[in-house]
C-alpha cells in the first residue's frame, strides 16, 4: 500500500468561470509546480481523476439540476430557469461544458476515496475538490456539484463507513452540513468565520443536527479578525474531542485556505502557520482512530499567489512525512517562474514575514469569545462523554 | 406576510368539560404549551396553558394528595379572556400583540370559529426568514442620509451587478440625520458591489473596521 496519492490532471483547470472570477484553479498548477520543484511529488504518486457518472452525482443532486447544468454548459439554458438553479449569477456564471468540468472535480474526490477505501493508499488528496456550498438542487458560492457530499454518500453506500468531515474553510460548510443534517453516521465539524457578515451566513453554534442526526453537526463560528493562536486552540481542541466522541472509520478534511490575512474575501487574520498545523493533527488522528484512512480535498483560497500554493503544498508534505521541507526558502525556480505571471510580489520563504499585519484591536475579547463559542459547540459532546 | 401563511391549522383542542388530567396528557403527548377550548360549534370559549395546569397541579411534595382535583373540568381553570387574531392580520401586527401582552400563543379566529393557532416559535421562525438569514448570503451595511430615495439608489447598484437581495432592514443611526441600510445579498464576493457603493459616495460600515483593514 502506498503512503499517499495525489489526484491531479491539467484537465481540472477546465472548471473556470471567467478570467475575473476569484475562484481560479490555476492554484492547482501553482501548487503542483511547487511540489515538483521540491522533488516531493513522484510520478508514481500521481493518479489522474476520473469523471463521476450521472448516477454518482445523483447520490446528492437532483436529476433536474444535473440536466440544467448540462444544458447550461451547452448554452441551452434560459437565464430565468438558470437563476432558479443558482446558475448564471455573478458567483456561478455559466460556462461551456460546465457539467463535464464539475463532474471531473467530483470524480477526483471519488478517485481519492477509492484509493483509500480499497487500501491502495493510506491517504489521498484531491485539491481540485472541496466545493462545499453546492446544494441538492442549486449551485451556490462558486460551487456547482458538491464533491464532498457525494464522496461521503458514496462511502456510506459502497463501504458502509462512518465518516467524519472536518471543514476549516473560512466559509461555513453549509452544503455538506445540510446534506447529512439528520444522519448519525456522518459527523460534520465546521470551523469558520461567523456568518454574521460573511457568506453564507449560516453555521451558528446551535446548528447541531436534527432527528437521529442531532449532535452530529458541529459548528464553531469564530469572530472576524481571529488570529493563529485562537484559531488553533479552537481547531485542536474540537477536532480531538469530536473524533474521540464519534470514532469514525475515515476522515475527510476540507482544506479551504481563506482564513489567511491576505485573503480578499474573508476577515480572519491567520498566517501561513496554521496551515502547517491543520494537516498535522488530521494526519496524527487518522492513524490513531481510522487506521490511517484520510482523504483531503481543497476548497476556498482566493489569494492564489501568496497563500494557496504554500498552504496546499503543506498538506501533501504532511501526508508523505516530509514536513522538514517546510522551512527556509521556497525553491528559487518556482518563485522565478511564477513571478512573471503574478500581479503581486510572491513570497520567497515558507513562513510569513513578522508583522504581517498591524496589531488587532480587541484581540483579547476575540480570543475569549471564540473560547466561549468552542465550549458551547462541544457542550453536548462533553456531557455525553461524561456519562459513558 | 399574513398570518394565514404561517399558522398551524391542525389545532389540538378540548371542550370545557374535559378533565384537567386529560389536558395534562394532551400537552405532554403533543409537546405543546397551549390548548384552545371550544364548544360544539367550534367557537373559541377559552384557553388552557401549561402555566394554568402547573398552578392547578399539586406540588411534587404532595403529589399523592388531592388527586381528585385533576378530575375537575378544565372550565374551572381555563382563561376566558383570550387574545385572538384573524388569518388576514399581518405578521408585524401579531408580533406586536405578543410583544405588548407577553403571551405565548394566539388562536386564529374567523367567523367566530377557531381555524388555527400561532405561537411565539412560529413568529420567531418567520422573523429569521424575513431577515433572509436562512439563505446563503453576505451582509453589507451602508450609512445613508435620512432622506427619501436612498434605498432605491443603493438597490440600483445591486441591480446593475445582477445580485439578488435576500433581505433589507433599515436601522436607526445614533445621529438621526442618518440611517443604516442592512442588506443580505446572494453573493460570496461582495467586493465589486462595495467598491461601487463607495464610488457613489456612500459610507460602507461593514465590511470595514477602522484600524484593521483599510
Amino acid at each position: 500500500m502506498k503512503e499517499a496519492i495525489f489526484v491531479y490532471s491539467q484537465d481540472q483547470l477546465s472548471y473556470k468561470f471567467n478570467d475575473d472570477h476569484p475562484f481560479n484553479h490555476l492554484r492547482l498548477n501553482l501548487t503542483y509546480d511547487l511540489l515538483q520543484d521540491l522533488h516531493a511529488l513522484q510520478e508514481s504518486q500521481i493518479v489522474a481523476p476520473r469523471i463521476a457518472s450521472d448516477n454518482e452525482i445523483a447520490l446528492i443532486h437532483d436529476k433536474q439540476f444535473i440536466e440544467a447544468v448540462k444544458a447550461a454548459g451547452k448554452g441551452r439554458l434560459s437565464p430565468g430557469i438558470a437563476a432558479n438553479y443558482g446558475l448564471g449569477t455573478e458567483d456561478t456564471p455559466m460556462f461551456a461544458n460546465m457539467h463535464e468540468a464539475a463532474a471531473l472535480l467530483v470524480g477526483g474526490t471519488l478517485t481519492a476515496v477509492d484509493q483509500v477505501m480499497e487500501k491502495k493508499a493510506q491517504h489521498a488528496i484531491n485539491l481540485g475538490g472541496g466545493l462545499h456550498h453546492g446544494f441538492r438542487g442549486r449551485a451556490s458560492g462558486f460551487c456547482i456539484y458538491n464533491d464532498s457530499s457525494i464522496a461521503i454518500e458514496y462511502m456510506r453506500k459502497k463501504y458502509d463507513a462512518r465518516v467524519l468531515y472536518i471543514d476549516t474553510d473560512a466559509h461555513h460548510g453549509d452544503g455538506v452540513q445540510w446534506a447529512f443534517y439528520d444522519d448519525p453516521n456522518v459527523c460534520t465539524l465546521s470551523i469558520h468565520e461567523t456568518g454574521r457578515y460573511l457568506f453564507p451566513g449560516t453555521g451558528h453554534v446551535n446548528e447541531k443536527g436534527s432527528g437521529k442526526g442531532f449532535g452530529f453537526s458541529i459548528n464553531i463560528p469564530v469572530d472576524a479578525f481571529t488570529e493563529d493562536e485562537s484559531f488553533l486552540e479552537v481547531y485542536k481542541t474540537s477536532v480531538r474531542e469530536v473524533i474521540e466522541f464519534f470514532k469514525p472509520d475515515v476522515l475527510l478534511t476540507q482544506n479551504g485556505v481563506d482564513s489567511h490575512y491576505y485573503d480578499p474575501l474573508t476577515h480572519l487574520s491567520a498566517t501561513i502557520d496554521i496551515y502547517k498545523e491543520i494537516p498535522k493533527l488530521a494526519h496524527e488522528l487518522a492513524h490513531e482512530y481510522c487506521d490511517g484512512r484520510w482523504i483531503a480535498v481543497g476548497g476556498g483560497g482566493y489569494d492564489m499567489w501568496r497563500v494557496v500554493p504554500r498552504a496546499w503544498a503543506m498538506i501533501w508534505l504532511e501526508m508523505i512525512n516530509k514536513r522538514e521541507l517546510v522551512t527556509g526558502d521556497l525553491p528559487l525556480s518556482w518563485v522565478d517562474y511564477w513571478q512573471k505571471e503574478a500581479p503581486v510580489q510572491l513570497p520567497t520563504t515558507w513562513s510569513d514575514p513578522d508583522n504581517l499585519y498591524p496589531p488587532i484591536p480587541r484581540k483579547q475579547e476575540i480570543t475569549e469569545k471564540n473560547y466561549k463559542t468552542l465550549e458551547k459547540a462541544l457542550f453536548h459532546i462533553r456531557n455525553e462523554m461524561k456519562m459513558k | 406576510m399574513i398570518i394565514e401563511e404561517i399558522m398551524h391549522t391542525d389545532v389540538v383542542t378540548l371542550t370545557e368539560d374535559a378533565t384537567i388530567k386529560t389536558a395534562i396528557k394532551m400537552l405532554e403527548e403533543n409537546r405543546i404549551r397551549h390548548i384552545p377550548v371550544i364548544d360544539e360549534n367550534n367557537h373559541l370559549i377559552g384557553i388552557v396553558t401549561d402555566r394554568d395546569i402547573r398552578d392547578a397541579k399539586p406540588s411534587i411534595f404532595h403529589s399523592d394528595e388531592h388527586k381528585e382535583d385533576l378530575l375537575k373540568p378544565i372550565s374551572t381553570i381555563m382563561e376566558r379572556d383570550v387574545f385572538t387574531a384573524h388569518p388576514l392580520d399581518f405578521v408585524e401586527e401579531v408580533s406586536a400583540i405578543f410583544y405588548e401582552h407577553n403571551i405565548g400563543c394566539l388562536p386564529i379566529v374567523e367567523d367566530d370559529k377557531l381555524i388555527g393557532i400561532i405561537t411565539e416559535t412560529d413568529i420567531f421562525h418567520t422573523l429569521v426568514k424575513l431577515m433572509g438569514a436562512h439563505q446563503p448570503s453576505s451582509h453589507i451595511e451602508v450609512q445613508v442620509e435620512n432622506i427619501t430615495g436612498k434605498l432605491s439608489e443603493i438597490a440600483a447598484i445591486f441591480k446593475k451587478r445582477k445580485v439578488n437581495i435576500t433581505s433589507v432592514l433599515v436601522y436607526p443611526c445614533k445621529d438621526i440625520q442618518y440611517k443604516t441600510l442592512v442588506f443580505r445579498v446572494q453573493t460570496m464576493d461582495p467586493r465589486a458591489i462595495i467598491a461601487d457603493i463607495e464610488k457613489e459616495g456612500y459610507k460602507v460600515l461593514w465590511p470595514n473596521m477602522p484600524g484593521v483593514i483599510e
